[in-house]
């Protein structure tokens, strides 16, 4: 199946949960925020939540800042 | 001797910080000089980010190695959003990427002067308040939307100095000491801040914090001036719990008249 992760097209075999795609890119699943389809998504749902064909997956995390 | 320290703690919404300087952490060299920075200002709440993570490059290092979050208040604000939908967005991933209900809420009116969309501010700070987040909201230096952001339950209000990364320091002095006088919350001067003195200044004028990046992270020595705005927040609060003398026109003697000549 192909989905958008970060802007960025990928191809994943399925069943993909959050939390193997999170591994796939060596990614801990603390400090990250999800948004699929614009969903944030619940950090304890990371396991069980499925990815689905045309997904947009978004990841974020905590980056250097001060204001605007 | 008394050992006159500022080390009364700021409380709000119930939880209690150290240190009366608040700082980013953009705009550094590397994570390493962010962390000397950070340890040399002495404070304990520090605002990042929220931004995609890089998923290309696996070896990128991430802030919060450096900066632990058991040892500071992570506080993320939401820079760079220009709406309310934004704001509102990116609130809600930092709380689900982060451990805490705080948030920096900034919606900014305009590219060029950065400064906040003020209705804006208030619609989302009140969204964001109804899910239960504990909003500090990044203001204009106007008293009336100080208090209203008061009103509608934000536990403290962050006003500006100057523009964001200006350096210009406190261009409009009496409009703070309104604010800090009639706003019944803790008041975090943010923004502006040029260098030692205008925290100082800040702080004696009766801010409860100072929130700073620019003016510690572009300094020739980020390091040494992030020391340097530790002793100007520590000296501006003695100075003003102290209680200043008044202005006068003309000159008082300090020295006695009696036993002269």
């Amino acid at each position: 199946m192909k989905i958008i992760v970060n802007g960025e097209n990928q191809e994943h075999t399925v069943p993909l949960t959050v939390t193997t795609l999170l591994q796939k890119l060596d990614l801990q699943t603390e400090q990250v925020a999800v948004e699929v389809n614009l969903t944030i998504l619940d950090r304890l749902t990371f396991p069980t939540w499925e990815l689905q064909d045309g997904d947009k997956v978004e990841i974020l995390s905590f980056f250097g800042g001060g204001a605007s | 001797m008394t050992n006159y320290t500022s080390n009364d703690p700021l409380i709000i919404a119930g939880r209690e910080f150290r240190s009366r300087l608040w700082v980013g952490t953009g705009k550094y060299k590397d994570f390493e000089e962010t962390r000397l920075a950070i340890e040399a200002s002495g404070a304990d709440i520090v605002t990042v980010a929220v931004r995609r993570v890089n998923i290309t490059d696996k070896n990128s290092e991430n802030l919060l190695d450096y900066i632990d979050p058991k040892k500071y208040t992570i506080l993320p604000n939401t820079a760079g959003c220009y709406t309310v939908e934004d704001a509102v967005r990116y609130s809600r991933l930092a709380r689900a990427a982060g451990v805490s209900d705080l948030v920096k809420l900034e919606v900014i009116g305009d590219e060029r002067t950065l400064f906040p969309d003020t209705a804006g501010l208030i619609e989302a700070a009140k969204i964001l308040i109804a899910e239960g987040f504990i909003v500090l909201p990044y203001t204009n230096d106007d008293p009336i939307v100080a208090q209203k952001l008061m009103d509608i339950g934000c536990p403290a209000v962050m006003p500006l100095a100057a523009p964001i990364g200006s350096g210009l320091g406190i261009r409009n002095p009496y409009n703070l000491k309104i604010i800090m006088d009639t706003v019944k919350v803790p008041i975090i001067v943010d923004a502006g801040v040029g260098t030692a003195s205008d925290a100082a200044l800040a702080m004696e004028y009766g801010a409860d914090a100072v929130l700073m990046n620019t003016a510690i992270a572009g300094a020739q020595d980020p390091i040494m001036m992030a020391t340097a705005m530790r002793y100007a927040v520590d000296a501006g609060r003695l100075a003003f719990k102290a209680g200043r003398i008044p202005r006068k026109l003309y000159a008082t003697a300090s020295s006695p008249i009696e036993g002269m000549l």
